[in-house]
């Protein structure tokens, strides 16, 4: 595709209090693409995606470009509103504050952001409402308070509801499918199906393979301890559900990895 | 009224003159103030000065009495949580009338912090004029609005003015009630406002009206000169309803630095009181330098069955805070609450919390505090629930949730819990949390700025609270706490 990728990352360093925990991250995320990076427990994939988002507490180094302007001069907040969504991993519970009423903020930030009109009430729910539906989840959900008392599928299911209604650019989807059934997996992955904008992409960060049943990536990459040792297809998911990542753990531990 | 702070211009010669009658002095400006220090003769000259009648300077004699001997055998009380030099009461001057501010020209010559925080709250040109004394246009006349609705309280026997004219007026109602919920010499400064007491409000709701206003528009207008010793006495009788609204929104500044007053609230068979504040006094710099120490006692007698008294207050300003809005549930069947936010930035400090005293047999009582603690200030939830031996099948339940802002201030809870008998059932759940950077970096994401988030977390933790306040108070007191916890998070 011509013209400049809707993500780069360019040789992404980050420590946390000198332990380093991403070791040269390149990666490339084209408009349309649905990418997964998966890898074992503590190799690093939380972190790329707070990095991505903004989270503070890193020394970072390199570059993120997304649609060619460098997210690490952007705050947070003007990250989320250029279109950079990420789906919690862990969702954070705001007591007293009702889930309608914080996403209708945050869309209207996103909105005056884009310098569209920001919306009413009664047209917030319309949109909200007919998300909700398409995603399986009971209207009542909108009126208790974000994530509060909420189950873990629910939570889960919460973060599809605000990435379909804040239809971001690009969404880094943190782990969504655990504490999920197989049910509630294949309703959000054809939530996310359903609603991706072609001209936006999905980074799926992923431990286990199933989501990806739903979810086809056309890019697979296995970070183990801080770097991309591996980058292919569909495919390399599957390999990775029948082998595990021992045999790439001992490639990388040998020096050996390899890129494409 | 000194001149020389004073430019002699047109408009300050007519407010001058035309000022008293605005906001409805009747004192003469030449004698305004008495020489600091207080004796008996302090006392008579205060009660020569109002015209009030014998009983009641006697009554305030007895106050005084009783202050001089809690000031010898205990001192100032000690107890509570707090940090703050010692009062010099002799250094005090306990009676001034109703000073005239320095007339300004504009809205211009006011101290530009304080504009903008009028202009956050979104206080309208005319109020912000009022309130920070600029002088007002005729057309703008506060007291003839506050007339019109005096004019339909009257017609439905509804008694609600000065403390002052409720003394002359109607002295059968006072003397009956005053002192009978907040005795004389209750405490410290109770006492002290009880003999010194200078004006404050009055409203008595015959038997079965439901009062068909929040009695709080006229409030407000009289909010900006409210004094350092304010008294007020409500009473609704049987099967009457009133909601009450205290304060204002708008920072309040005084140049009188110790503030003691005494609220006394009386609610007989099947009577309604809801009573709201909002206190925003001046809190001192940033530094700690100045701000205004309040030490309030406010206390409701549910004295009839039925009855039921409900608290709720959003305090933000002050250098010091000392308040425990009560109720004393003597009626059975009667009810208790206090809904609380209390917000300490900087260097303020609140003791804050209540009392519920159950006497009557299946009283209920509920208590929902929210402290919230920012920069370096210490914010400290006092509360006792006591039931007594015949409050059979009696209730409370209480929650005290602290919400920390940054890791330089201080959250305290003092629960003192009496139960005396075995029918009764009691609740008490306690919670502190901090703002984390977790909830932060969450609506962050989401495309909100960390003020905006942070206004949210904020207020998401205040909403028991703020749903017990009257609609437009809410919406208010949410700004307010926007405004007063501004620049504390991030």
């Amino acid at each position: 595709m011509a013209g400049q990728p809707l993500l780069e990352l360019r040789k992404l360093r980050a420590r946390v209090e000198g332990k380093e925990i991403l070791k040269g991250i390149d990666l490339r995320v084209e408009e349309g693409e649905t990418h997964a990076v998966m890898g074992p427990n503590g190799s690093g994939k939380s972190t790329l995606a707070n990095v991505i988002a903004g989270r503070e507490g890193y020394e970072l180094e390199g570059e993120i470009l997304f649609r060619g302007r460098n997210l690490l001069e952007l705050p947070i907040e003007e990250r989320a509103r250029e279109g950079v969504f990420m789906a919690f991993q862990y969702p954070v519970e705001i007591p007293g504050v009702t889930n309608s009423y914080f996403l209708k903020a945050a869309l209207n930030a996103v909105r005056k952001h884009r310098g569209e009109q920001e919306l009413d009430a009664i047209d917030f729910l319309g949109l909200v409402r007919e998300q909700a539906k398409l995603l399986g989840i009971d209207a009542s959900f909108l009126d208790r308070p974000l994530n509060e008392g909420f189950s873990g599928g629910e939570k889960k299911r919460n973060e599809v509801l605000q990435m379909a209604v804040l239809n971001p650019r690009l969404a880094i989807l943190d782990e969504t499918d655990s504490g999920l059934d197989i049910d509630a997996l294949r309703i959000v992955a054809a939530g996310i199906n359903a609603r991706w904008r072609q001209d936006g992409a999905v980074v799926v960060i992923t431990h286990y393979q199933r989501l990806l049943n739903f979810l086809v990536p056309d890019f697979t990459h296995v970070l183990i301890d801080g770097r991309i040792v591996r980058s292919g297809d569909r495919g390399l998911a599957e390999e990775l559900e029948e082998r595990g990542y021992g045999w790439l753990e001992d490639e990388a531990a040998s020096g050996e990895s390899s890129r494409p | 009224m000194s001149r020389s702070e004073t430019p002699a211009t047109p408009a300050a010669i007519e407010r001058a003159t035309s000022g008293e009658y605005k906001y409805g002095f009747v004192t003469e400006i030449e004698s305004d103030t008495v020489p600091p220090g207080l004796d008996a003769d302090v006392v008579r000259l205060i009660s020569a000065r109002k015209n009030e009648p014998e009983w009641l300077l006697e009554w305030r004699l007895r106050a005084l009495e009783g202050w001089e001997r809690l000031a010898r055998e205990q001192g100032e009380p000690r107890w509570a949580n707090l940090r703050f030099p010692e009062i010099d009461f002799q250094a005090i001057s306990y009676y001034s009338a109703p000073k005239l501010k320095p007339e300004l020209e504009s809205l211009d010559e006011v101290d530009p912090e304080l504009r903008d925080a009028f202009d956050k709250l979104g206080i309208s040109i005319e109020e912000q004029k009022r309130l920070s004394g600029v002088a007002v246009d005729a057309v703008f006349d506060s007291v003839s609005v506050a007339t019109t609705f005096k004019d339909k309280l009257s017609e439905m026997g509804i008694i609600f003015g000065s403390f002052s004219d409720a003394v002359l007026n109607h002295p059968e109602l006072v003397r009956k009630y005053l002192g009978s919920v907040v005795p004389p010499a209750d405490n410290f400064y109770a006492a002290l406002n009880s003999a010194v007491f200078s004006d404050g409000s009055f409203a008595y709701i015959p038997r079965g009206v439901r009062c068909p206003m929040e009695l709080s528009t006229y409030f407000r207008i009289n909010a900006a000169n409210t004094g350092q010793f304010e008294r007020t006495l409500l009473i609704a009788d049987e099967g009457s309803y009133v909601s009450y609204l205290e304060g204002c929104t708008a920072p309040m500044r005084d140049e009188n630095q110790l503030h003691a007053a005494v609220v006394e609230l009386v609610a007989l068979d099947d009577a309604q009181i809801k009573y709201s504040t909002i206190q925003n006094w001046y809190p001192g710099d940033k530094e700690g330098r100045g701000g205004i120490f309040n030490f309030v006692t406010k206390r409701g007698a549910c004295r009839g069955r039925r009855s039921k008294i409900s608290w709720t207050q959003v305090e933000t300003g002050s250098a010091i805070t000392w308040k425990y809005p009560s109720c004393i549930l003597q009626g059975d069947d009667s009810v208790g609450e206090f809904y609380s936010v209390a917000v300490t930035n900087n260097l303020q400090q609140a003791d804050t919390g209540t009392k519920m005293i159950h006497l009557g047999k299946n009283t209920r009582s509920t208590i929902i505090s929210k402290g919230i603690s920012a920069g370096r200030g210490q914010n400290t939830y006092r509360g006792q629930v006591m039931i007594q031996r015949r409050a059979e099948n009696s209730r409370n339940y209480s929650q005290c949730d602290s919400l920390l802002i940054g890791d330089e201030c201080g959250a305290h809870t003092f629960p003192y819990i009496d139960v005396r008998n075995t029918s009764s059932t009691l609740e008490h759940e306690a919670s502190t949390t901090k703002i984390g950077e977790d909830q932060l970096f969450y609506l962050n994401q989401r495309g909100l700025s960390t003020e905006d988030a942070s206004s949210m977390i904020v207020n998401g933790f205040c909403k028991e609270v703020f749903r017990e306040l009257p609609m437009e108070f809410a919406v208010e007191a949410q700004k307010l706490l926007s405004v007063t916890l501004e620049g504390s998070v991030g």
